[in-house]
């Protein structure tokens, strides 16, 4: 089994977005203030919903305000998690269960599926898959009517489960898998397995899940993050007893439009665990997408 | 398993013989091999029918029916939906909205994109850090994205504003013209999408061999020249597929229009009504789904057309690796280094 998996990771590194080719010499200070630039440009607005998030009502209106935080940010998130019309706590909690539960079902599914189109001959398998390429063109709206009256017939609109059940494949996720298998698992690793007679789920499960951990990981942030982020469907399907985070940031907009130390004090409760999880897993993200790339 | 899998297949395969599966099925169990794939695929075909394929077809269906929700039935009325919608005025000032907006974002963004990358393909100390200090925004859900611009661009009360006034610009009113609305809402997308398109196209600037540039420094070509002459042409498939990806998401855009003020019903004049807006709008506000559908389906062919021209502008404005008009190939370039070389050694 070891070196079954050594096999595997010798060729995936390329896949896996480790490409460490540097250009030139160290660079200057222009690029390190460019650079800073970037990073201020991306914690500015953060910190700046924590700033207001943490005044009160008058903050944002009030010219000469100061830029060190004030000392209302509790107050203010209490009153989010307490807002009846917002429900907090059941967006956090349909946030989480809901993203797992899709992230979870998209990496079995693309893992399985990418495992057939990249390793498996099987008649009608390349047009299969440049279908699947081609729908991922295919925008959201395309979907929603049928999809709301399909549920309404069923009764499932206002519950999170009409969220999840769209979500539960993913064509990116099976274009991503493909892409991946084919680099990291050489042929003969599969053949060895198979002259030695392991069944194909057996072979699947031994070479391809292996070697697929790495995609698999990625696929599942992905999809975490963009199920967790997801608004258009919730919004339409979801009411206001039972969102998701960002359904409930929705309401809390139209509820406190004035108040805007609530709304971002919101913002901010709503973007924590994303951030945690980014803080966590950033550096798996950032090598995703730039194993994902399209390279010339 | 343990022991079998590490064996070398030499004993049976010659590692060189091309994989054919197909020859293995003397030992196995015809069955296995042949049902086994479409075993693989079936679950995300099977889901895939039903929630992905199956809605297209029938938004098609709604599309040409007077559908009535309550009974949850429809009545035939052929293009009857389609001349409504391109009868709106507000479906075009929505359709112009969209495209102002998709330019206003993306054109910035990826021009942005481009430098971020190029800076972060520098040699730099704490790759990692500066990489996911760029990348931070994309966690950040679109709806946050939305509420905290939202007070940054405020009217009244903003720090924008704010600050345009204590410089001796003056309050810009971002809620009111319909061009600086779009500004604003092309600023959130800017905000969450530009650290993310940067490195995609890190990932491709970082294949590109280095002895390209190398080759261009001996040959005297400054900076600029050779991200123009290399690094642009060889990004081209990255290119193509950055602008698409973001035709497809930027003309669907939704999400930082509706959050723009409390109504998110795009402005009082339809100042920053997006299609999408629109469709909803009139699916689940007016409850016309024959309608929305068949916006739905007009936004799906806008999508696709301008996804072609895309593709079309993007292969023309950014030259072919192969193809550098007037440059010298890289085999020439290479042999031109070579002799130079060569003269340096023997002087």
């Amino acid at each position: 089994m070891t070196a079954t998996s050594t096999l595997v990771t010798k060729d995936a590194p390329r896949a896996a977005g480790r490409t460490v080719r540097i250009r030139g010499a160290r660079p200057g200070f222009w690029v390190y203030a460019g650079l800073a630039v970037v990073l201020v440009a991306s914690v500015f607005p953060l910190y700046f919903s924590f700033l207001i998030g943490s005044g009160d009502s008058t903050t944002l209106r009030d010219p000469g305000r100061s830029w060190i935080p004030g000392g209302n940010f509790v107050a203010n998130a209490m009153s989010v998690v307490n807002d009846p019309a917002v429900n907090f706590w059941r967006a956090l909690w349909n946030s989480v269960w809901s993203s797992t539960i899709i992230a979870v079902s998209v990496v079995v599914f693309s893992t399985l599926a990418g495992w057939a189109f990249a390793k498996l001959r099987f008649r009608g398998g390349k047009v299969l898959l440049s279908f699947v390429v081609a729908t991922m063109a295919v925008p959201q709206q395309l979907g929603v009517v049928p999809l709301y009256i399909l549920f309404s017939e069923i009764g499932w609109t206002g519950q999170v489960g009409a969220v999840v059940v769209p979500a539960l494949t993913s064509a990116f996720g099976v274009f991503w898998m493909t892409q991946y298998l084919q680099q990291a698992v050489p042929d003969e690793l599969i053949e060895a397995a198979r002259v030695d007679g392991a069944s194909m789920i057996r072979t699947f499960w031994t070479v391809g899940v292996t070697a697929a951990r790495p995609a698999a990981a990625m696929l599942f942030l992905f999809t975490f993050v963009t199920a967790w982020n997801n608004f258009f469907w919730p919004f339409i399907v979801l009411d206001r007893q039972n969102p998701t985070l960002p359904v409930a940031l929705a309401l809390l907009q139209s509820n406190h439009f004035v108040d805007y130390s609530i709304v971002l004090a919101g913002v901010v409760l709503a973007t924590l665990p994303l951030l945690l999880l980014f803080v966590v897993a950033g550096r798996q993200l950032v090598s995703g997408i730039m194993a994902g790339a399209v390279k010339g | 398993m343990t022991a079998t899998a590490i064996r070398p297949p030499s004993a049976d395969a010659p590692p060189d013989r091309p994989v054919r599966v197909l020859s293995f099925s003397q030992r196995l169990s015809r069955w296995d091999l042949r049902l086994s794939p479409y075993l693989y695929i079936s679950p995300f075909f099977v889901l895939f029918a039903i929630v992905g394929l199956f809605p297209i077809v029938y938004t098609g269906v709604i599309s040409f029916m007077d559908w009535d929700q309550v009974r949850r039935s429809g009545e035939f009325i052929g293009f009857g939906q389609y001349a409504w919608i391109l009868s709106q005025p507000k479906f075009w000032t929505a359709l112009g909205n969209t495209f102002s907006i998709f330019l206003l974002s993306s054109v910035p963004q990826l021009v942005l994109a481009l430098f971020i990358a190029a800076m972060l393909d520098r040699h730099i100390r704490a790759r990692t850090f500066w990489r996911m200090s760029a990348l931070l925004p994309y966690v950040v859900a679109p709806v946050a994205v939305g509420l905290i611009f939202n007070a940054l661009f405020a009217d009244k009360s903003g720090a924008i504003n704010g600050l345009l006034e204590a410089i001796g610009i003056g309050a810009i009113p971002w809620h009111v013209e319909p061009f600086w609305s779009h500004v604003a809402i092309a600023t959130m997308v800017n905000y969450r999408w530009t650290g993310y398109n940067a490195l995609i196209l890190l990932a491709a600037m970082q294949a590109i061999p280095r002895d390209y540039y190398e080759a261009a420094t001996v040959d005297g070509a400054g900076a600029f020249r050779q991200f123009w002459n290399i690094t642009l042409p060889s990004l081209r498939p990255t290119l193509i597929f950055v602008v698409i990806t973001s035709t497809i998401g930027g003309l669907q855009i939704f999400d930082e229009p509706r959050m723009f003020d409390q109504f998110g019903r795009g402005g009082s004049a339809q100042q920053w009504l997006t299609i999408t807006l629109y469709l909803y709008d009139v699916g689940w506000g007016d409850w016309n789904f024959g309608r929305a559908a068949a916006m739905a389906w007009i936004l799906f062919v806008i999508i696709l057309a301008i996804g072609l021209v895309n593709l079309l502008i993007t292969r023309s404005l950014v030259r072919d690796e192969g193809s550098r008009g007037g440059q010298l190939s890289r085999r020439e370039r290479r042999a031109r280094r070579r002799a130079l070389k060569r003269e340096e050694a023997r002087r």
